[in-house]
């Protein structure tokens, strides 16, 4: 695809500042959490154009590496968000302001 | 414009249209669903940028694996919905604001800092981006990193068990 990389980048922008709004006005964890990971593809998408710009396959391979990540902070992430709704039987974020559990 | 840029422009309607879907969704069901949607769009676009190998990991990593379990999260613990009072009436309208201060600063840097040409299509040859390209890669000079992946995995696995399992001699819930 013959595309200048300033629209890839533009559109890894967008994608990033939706995440960031998405984990600062959501309320429910779950959501806050997807919107990270909306925000690790928004790196995983500038991380590739890049790639292709500079003709190197690190690129790539550094986005793998993010994915496998990703993936690992997803099963944990989500073991705590199950964790904390069974002592508060909620996920609301504004409910989990304590440090005692 | 070219047909590339009516498919690139396609696609990015359609990423950044599943976004805003699921920031905007009331139902934590939609908004995983309405992911699922930018992961496989951005995944086609991965495919037309010369990464065939990380649109398939995509595919099954992030729009498969890792969804799968949002969604199992979701259902397993009821939490479709969250109450709609808000303790802090200023939060909102700030977040949006900050977010396109934002966006306009990333956009500034990336215009302004980055002196980028017309993408050398010509020159890519066809196996960049494939599997074996990138699996060579992966296994010579990257093996290290690699194994140490699979180490992470396995801490998050056991992570994930020990955050998860019954305490001792508590009784499960019905």
């Amino acid at each position: 695809m013959n595309v200048p990389n300033d629209y890839l980048l533009a559109l890894s922008a967008v994608l990033f500042a939706l995440g960031i709004v998405g984990v600062l006005v959501r309320r429910n964890a779950i959501v806050v959490f997807m919107s990270i990971e909306l925000m690790l593809n928004a790196a995983n998408l500038a991380l590739i154009s890049f790639a292709r710009e500079s003709q190197d396959l690190i690129g790539q391979v550094f986005v793998f590496f993010i994915i496998a990540v990703a993936a690992a902070e997803v099963a944990v992430g989500l073991a705590l968000i199950v964790a904390i709704f069974k002592t508060k039987h909620s996920i609301d974020i504004d409910q989990v302001s304590g440090l005692r559990g | 414009m070219t047909t590339d840029t009516w498919i690139f422009l396609g696609l990015a309607v359609i990423a950044i249209a599943s976004a805003v879907s699921m920031l905007l969704s009331r139902n934590a069901i939609y908004s995983a669903l309405f992911l699922v949607l930018n992961f496989v769009a951005v995944a086609v676009l991965y495919l037309l940028l010369h990464a065939a190998f990380i649109a398939l990991v995509q595919v099954t990593v992030y729009a498969g694996a890792i969804m799968v379990l949002f969604l199992f999260v979701i259902m397993l613990l009821g939490a479709e919905r969250v109450g709609a009072e808000r303790t802090l009436k200023w939060q909102q309208p700030a977040a949006v604001i900050l977010g396109v201060f934002l966006l306009v600063e990333m956009v500034y840097v990336f215009f302004v800092g980055v002196e980028s040409e017309p993408a050398p299509a010509a020159i890519l040859g066809r196996m960049f981006g494939s599997p074996p390209a990138v699996g060579m890669l992966l296994f010579s000079d990257y093996l290290l990193p690699f194994e140490v992946t699979s180490v992470l995995l396995l801490a998050a696995m056991v992570g994930a068990i020990v955050l998860t399992r019954e305490e001792r001699g508590e009784k499960a819930a019905p």
